[in-house]
């Protein structure tokens, strides 16, 4: 589904704060994958995320979704088929509009014509969607009155809604308290499930890497270092994963809470 | 004498909502309107004196602003620099291109040719002129009001409001917000541009230095009528912009008749509404410093009772 073919990125090429953000990265993405993606902070990792979803050009490489080269698409293109949650629930809606006005939005991707679709009927639709999450009676509300995991579920919702090919979370539940974290996370296993969505996850979290999910895959400096899958993933645990970071990379994975938080 | 304050708020009200769409829907601060004001009512006014009827005139105007809030659109997409710059950029360049419209002449005048506002009595020949000019006047502002009304509930206005909630946002559902920016930024110079065409068949002369100070002044204007109430729907924020307008013009209509009982000149009308503006930010600031104490007091005092029945309880 998706194939990155040595993708680097260099930030600030030819001057004093040159970083090489990403090293000559290789990765093929199965249709059907989800894949957790962990690392410490630096290591990569929401970069990635960038480039796959065209916020940054990459300053050399390809990328290959679904049998087209997109490595020159500009982000809002590749956006048609590719969903994207970012950690701050602030950025999937806006917040000086409905409910209702957000999903509009939503709902189909692309330009939008001179039609208005939000008629009765939508709004039964939506209602019936946002039962799921609690707020079928708010869907005059603006968003901006909704509380931050109220806000990443409506997020979770409308980018299910335009039915994407493949969805990047970037540590989306990081920013919520536990309860809240739990329920969007329910609702992305749900969604996920329910529409056979090919998913990429990174977290802080090893625990719940190595529970969700059939790969995953470690970040270090800009590089995978280690890519699992299948029956041989579902046997890892935390202290073997932080023993084989230290043996390949010859150093203490820099992550303390990565470490104390469980499940 | 009053139906002039409104005729002259109504003109006015049409670029009040033109800054409306560009400061408030789209968050975009745009100075182009300084400029395309003035280019509304040279071409207008070009466009009347060369014997064209008013109502292509009016369109011409109106497309001229189009034509300019897209170049400054285009200038902030395309270079990458804040739409503040790109404006100022527009507008400056549009005064020289505003003085060879008018034929290279800073003043022309629309003396003994048919426009707008001497069409406008014969055509209501049961009221008074000035009344005339009223209802005229009215009519072509909510005929205006009514488009943008219907124009920002279909889904391309709506994904312009996104927009100017959350770029991120749009870029998501897969739109190019620099489409939307053309779109929307052109939009609102265009209906600033049809307002100066008004204004300069209402007044009887276009002029280079017409707009001055515009964009202040319909700052204010829109501050003004956001004291009136408080909404999210477009119906309602165009009227309030009406409203604002027709009231900012009255402020500066007794400021003009009773001024000089204060000292006060029509030159001290630009330091005025600067004022003002400043005015309207502070009052609206302490209002919601004002209701976020109030709502710590409430909280307080909940937290209060609830203590006090605890200890009741435990009382008993």
């Amino acid at each position: 589904m998706l194939e990155l073919t040595s993708v680097t990125k260099v930030f600030y090429p030819g001057t004093v704060n040159e970083k090489l953000a990403i090293d000559d990265v290789n990765l093929h993405v199965n249709a059907g994958d989800i894949i957790c993606i962990v690392g410490s902070n630096g290591s990569g990792k929401s970069t990635l995320f960038n480039l796959i979803s065209g916020t940054y050009p990459v300053t050399a490489g390809k990328m290959i979704f679904d049998g087209t080269d997109i490595t020159a698409r500009p982000e809002y293109r590749r956006a048609m088929t590719i969903g994207r949650i970012f950690q701050d629930p602030t950025k999937g809606t806006a917040a000086n509009m409905s409910i209702e006005d957000n999903m509009i939005t939503a709902e189909t991707k692309g330009m939008k014509g001179l039609r208005i679709s939000l008629n009765n009927e939508k709004r039964q639709q939506y209602r019936q969607l946002l039962s799921l999450i609690g707020l079928e009676d708010r869907l005059k509300d603006n968003v901006g009155l909704l509380s931050g995991g109220q806000r990443q579920a409506l997020t979770l919702l409308m980018m299910v809604m335009s039915r994407p090919k493949m969805v990047l979370l970037d540590e989306h539940t990081a920013a919520l308290d536990p309860r809240n974290a739990q329920t969007v996370m329910d609702l992305t296993e749900r969604f996920i499930a329910e529409y056979a969505l090919t998913a990429l996850m990174v977290t802080h979290n090893m625990q719940f890497a190595i529970d969700f999910g059939n790969r995953l895959i470690m970040m270090d400096e800009g590089t995978i270092i280690f890519d699992v899958s299948g029956a041989e993933k579902s046997k890892l645990t935390v202290e073997a994963l932080v023993r084989l970071f230290k043996d390949l990379r010859n150093k203490t994975y820099a992550n303390d809470a990565a470490l104390l938080t469980k499940g | 004498m009053i139906e002039g304050i409104f005729v002259d708020g109504l003109v006015f009200s049409i670029m009040v909502i033109g800054i409306l769409i560009s400061y408030r829907i789209l968050n975009f601060a745009d100075l182009t309107c300084d400029g395309s004001v003035a280019t509304g009512a040279a071409i207008a006014t070009m466009a009347i004196v060369g014997g064209l009827p008013i109502t292509v005139a009016l369109l011409l105007a109106f497309l001229g602003g189009v034509v300019a809030g897209m170049v400054t659109a285009a200038i902030h997409n395309k270079l990458k620099i804040p739409g503040l710059l790109a404006g100022i950029l527009t507008m400056t360049m549009l005064y020289s291109i505003n003085l060879r419209i008018l034929g290279n002449k800073a003043n022309v005048p629309l003396l003994r040719v048919t426009t707008l506002y001497t069409k406008l009595p014969a055509f209501f020949g049961f009221l008074t002129p000035e009344w005339a000019s009223l209802v005229g006047t009215l009519l072509v502002v909510l005929f205006v009001k009514v488009i943008v009304d219907i124009f920002f509930r279909t889904d391309l206005g709506v994904s312009m409001g996104a927009m100017g909630g959350n770029e991120q946002m749009v870029i998501s559902q897969g739109i190019n917000p620099e489409i939307l920016k053309l779109m929307g930024i052109g939009l609102s110079n265009g209906l600033i541009a049809l307002s100066g065409g008004l204004l300069a068949q209402y007044q009887g002369f276009a002029d280079a230095n017409l707009g001055q100070g515009m964009v202040v002044q319909g700052l204010a204007a829109i501050m003004v009528g956001e004291f009136l109430f408080s909404s999210n729907r477009i119906s309602l924020l165009t009227l309030r912009a009406i409203l604002g307008a027709i009231i900012y013009k009255a402020l500066m209509f007794f400021g003009r008749k009773y001024g000089y009982l204060v000292n006060i000149t029509p030159n001290d009308f630009k330091l005025l509404t600067g004022i003002l503006v400043i005015a309207s930010l502070f009052i609206a600031q302490t209002r919601s410093a004002a209701s976020s104490a109030g709502a710590k007091r409430k909280a307080i005092a909940r937290s209060e009772k609830r203590r006090h029945t605890k200890e009741g309880e435990t009382h008993a």
